[in-house]
């Protein structure tokens, strides 16, 4: 038995946002070879699920390692409003260069959250349709960007 | 190395409130949660071992092993009870789901000899859970 017990707490978010994979750095053929029906020039949306992994020393006054509501408030304020109902390859900033992949989307999040004041932030998890997720945990320095092909 | 799951769910009530809180602060920190008459949840455990399986048997551990170690663990201590009052382990605690998954490592750690337990994973709802390791041992 060794190592102290460390605890996380998880948290669940929803949000729902259009995309389009496409890349001005490969052709319009390439694109269409390279991301299929995602590359349909009028996007298409998801539900997407993120899911927030925080950790931190749980305080004996109140048995939490964060309060719910500040994490909850600070999800709504940096992903939810900004992404909620959006297209994000036109709405969001980050997006406009890079490809709105659920893995950069992974990125930014953990971007975005990881100076959540309260815990430290893990990971991010996201769930772009029930069979497909993706997980960062901030071990990429730089965003790498979108062209993967 | 090998990682199993058991999946078991149980009915708890419970209310959060210090009593070194004045009542504002009780009911600032704790929100709707501080309700004293209490309110429940369907929790849902999932308890990770990880080991070599048995060249002869070729399990981690038996199953019905850890389903029996669950039952008698948590299941009849906390299923169908009040969490404030009725768990021993619990006393003097807020049962959160932090506190609880803490509580529940340390009654399941001791008891799982094949294998060794390398994940707690506690959900108070389908959108809140804790997770409890040892430091060292991946979350995953």
């Amino acid at each position: 038995m060794s190592g102290k017990l460390k605890i996380e707490l998880g948290r669940r978010y929803r949000f729902a946002a259009s995309h389009r994979l496409h890349t001005s750095q490969l052709s319009d053929e390439e694109n269409c070879r390279v991301y299929g029906k995602c590359d349909n020039p009028f996007g298409h949306g998801h539900n997407y699920v993120v899911e927030v992994s925080v950790s931190g020393e749980v305080d004996p006054a109140t048995g939490m390692i964060a309060n719910l509501a500040d994490l909850d408030s600070f999800v709504e304020r940096h992903i939810i409003e900004p992404f909620d109902r959006r297209y994000l390859n036109e709405e969001v900033a980050a997006f406009r260069e890079t490809v709105p992949t659920t893995e950069n989307l992974c990125i930014e999040i953990f971007q975005r959250l990881k100076n959540f004041p309260k815990a430290k932030l893990e990971r991010v998890r996201i769930e772009e349709t029930g069979n497909n997720s993706f997980e960062y945990s901030g071990e990429l320095q730089e965003n790498p960007g979108g062209n993967r092909p | 190395m090998v990682l199993l799951t058991r999946k078991i769910e149980f009915s708890a009530s419970h209310f959060y409130h210090n009593p070194d809180f004045s009542p504002e602060e009780n009911r600032r920190v704790f929100g709707k949660c501080n309700n004293p008459h209490g309110h429940g949840h369907n929790y849902t455990l999932e308890v990770t071992v990880a080991g070599e399986p048995d060249p002869v048997t070729g399990m981690v551990l038996d199953l019905k092993e850890l389903k029996e170690i669950l039952e008698r663990e948590v299941m009849q201590r906390m299923d169908h009870r009040h969490l404030n009052y009725e768990v021993l382990e619990l006393a003097g605690q807020i049962p959160t789901c932090e506190n609880i998954a803490r509580v529940i490592w340390n009654l399941l750690e001791p008891k799982i000899v094949q294998g060794k337990l390398h994940r707690v994973r506690l959900y108070e709802t389908p959108d809140l859970y804790a997770d409890c390791y040892r430091n060292g041992a991946k979350s995953q």
